[in-house]
């Protein structure tokens, strides 16, 4: 794998991390605190060295973001009546709409919001977390992975807005109506377990193995 | 800087990277200055002149504007003579119906209740040490919280959607922008704003040292 080969060029500059140190450091403030030490005394915070119990939040928030992102595709997204006709739009087929319309920057924004988002994210995390479990050494690209996912995922919310809205707006008796689908519900639901999921992971594991050290 | 193991120092002036456990020893930085770990990059410290009183005013100032941005009319839809006005509060309310009602609330935290907490939590961490006094009881507790809210306070994607919905609809009805479409727009910026006026590490090492203990 090509980030091995980083890796190796990265361990030049060797860190004395917290737990080498027999120190622990408190992830929300930063305080070091005697290993063994239970809450920190700065912020109160739980003391975790390296939070192990972790990677089973992340796997099991990650499987139910993924298994609810199925429905969230097959079902209808949008329920659309105008004149007595009514149509159902999927979140892809809200995509293409948008493409015939002529609204080619907003579609690109709808798919990479609610298809590129959520799927890299997906990966990337099941990546990352698959590395730490195989005690793989992490680099400063695995790092910047995960504050990615951590910083991207809220952005995935924009379509279930988006039928909010619609659906607020849209109530225009006869000529034109606009209803939420149950798909909007499993959809919400999948970017909240994901970024879960994202927010359960312990960078500080990421970078655990270059160390050589194993707790 | 990067700690070594020769150094012998008390634990108080020593720093762990909160993202990758690196030790550092606590810099002296002016004003203005930032202090980044040296293996992940992650901001550790990031002392500002007057950060905490520009806190307070941009949180005050947000939550003002959010308190217009719930009621006024939002957006304005016509077509064929039929209006249709809709303010924030409608858009929460648009899966108040069966199934959906449990969305309904996520919506109404998502965009109004989880940002209006974080600003009141914010103020009531902040007013007492930018007035100079002893930080409040529970100060600590409500950063806390505020900082785990973060993620979940989405103002920002709101308006992206609100920008995405407009484009669906344009092709139907004409659609004006009401006041509060503004007020959101300004609460985002101000957002923004305050959070490149916060640095986590530094808030804590500040309340520690002010803390009464």
């Amino acid at each position: 794998m090509s980030g091995d080969g980083m890796a190796n060029a990265e361990r030049a500059q060797p860190v004395l991390t917290a737990r080498a140190a027999g120190l622990v450091g408190c992830a929300e403030c930063g305080h070091v605190h005697p290993l063994g030490t239970q809450t920190c005394t700065v912020c109160g915070s739980r003391l975790v060295s390296r939070d192990m119990a972790s990677l089973q939040r992340v796997w099991a928030w990650l499987f139910a973001g993924m298994v609810v992102y199925i429905p969230a595709n097959v079902y209808p997204m949008l329920r659309t009546s105008t004149f007595g006709k009514t149509s159902e739009s999927t979140i892809v087929g809200g995509v293409f709409e948008l493409m015939e319309h002529g609204s080619y920057g907003v579609a690109f924004i709808v798919f990479f919001a609610s298809v590129v988002i959520p799927v890299s994210k997906f990966i990337a995390i099941a990546y990352l977390a698959w590395r730490v479990q195989r005690g793989k050494p992490g680099t400063a690209s695995h790092f910047h992975m995960y504050e990615v996912v951590e910083f991207i995922g809220r952005w995935s919310m924009i379509d279930v807005f988006v039928v909010a809205i619609l659906s607020a707006l849209v109530q225009l008796d006869f000529v034109a109506t606009i209803h939420p689908g149950i798909a909007a519900v499993s959809f919400a639901l999948s970017v909240a377990f994901t970024m879960i999921s994202a927010n359960s992971f312990d960078p500080r594991l990421i970078w655990d193995a270059p160390e050589g050290q194993k707790v | 800087m990067a700690y070594h193991s020769g150094m012998t120092d008390s634990l108080e002036d020593m720093i762990a990277c909160p993202k990758c456990d690196a030790l550092h020893k606590v810099p002296r930085l002016d004003a203005g200055a930032q202090a980044r770990c040296v293996r992940c990059g992650t901001v550790l410290m990031a002392p500002r002149e007057g950060a905490m009183t520009r806190i307070v005013m941009l949180s005050v100032t947000a939550l003002v504007l959010m308190i217009a941005a719930v009621f006024f009319p939002f957006l304005e839809l016509s077509v064929q003579g039929l209006d249709r006005k809709s303010s924030v509060f409608d858009a929460v309310l648009a899966f108040s119906d069966g199934l959906m009602l449990p969305l309904s609330f996520a919506v109404a935290a998502l965009i109004v209740v989880l940002p209006i907490t974080r600003f009141v939590a914010l103020i009531y961490v902040f007013a007492p040490m930018a007035l100079g006094w002893a930080p409040a009881a529970h100060a600590r507790a409500a950063f806390r919280l505020a900082e785990h809210i973060r993620p979940w306070a989405m103002a920002e994607v709101f308006i992206i959607g609100v920008a995405v919905a407009l484009v669906k609809v344009a092709g139907l009805a004409q659609v004006t922008l009401g006041p509060a479409f503004w007020a959101f727009v300004g609460l985002v910026i101000i957002t923004v704003l305050k959070d490149n006026f916060m640095c986590r590490v530094t808030v804590w090492q500040t309340l520690n040292a002010r803390s009464p203990s």
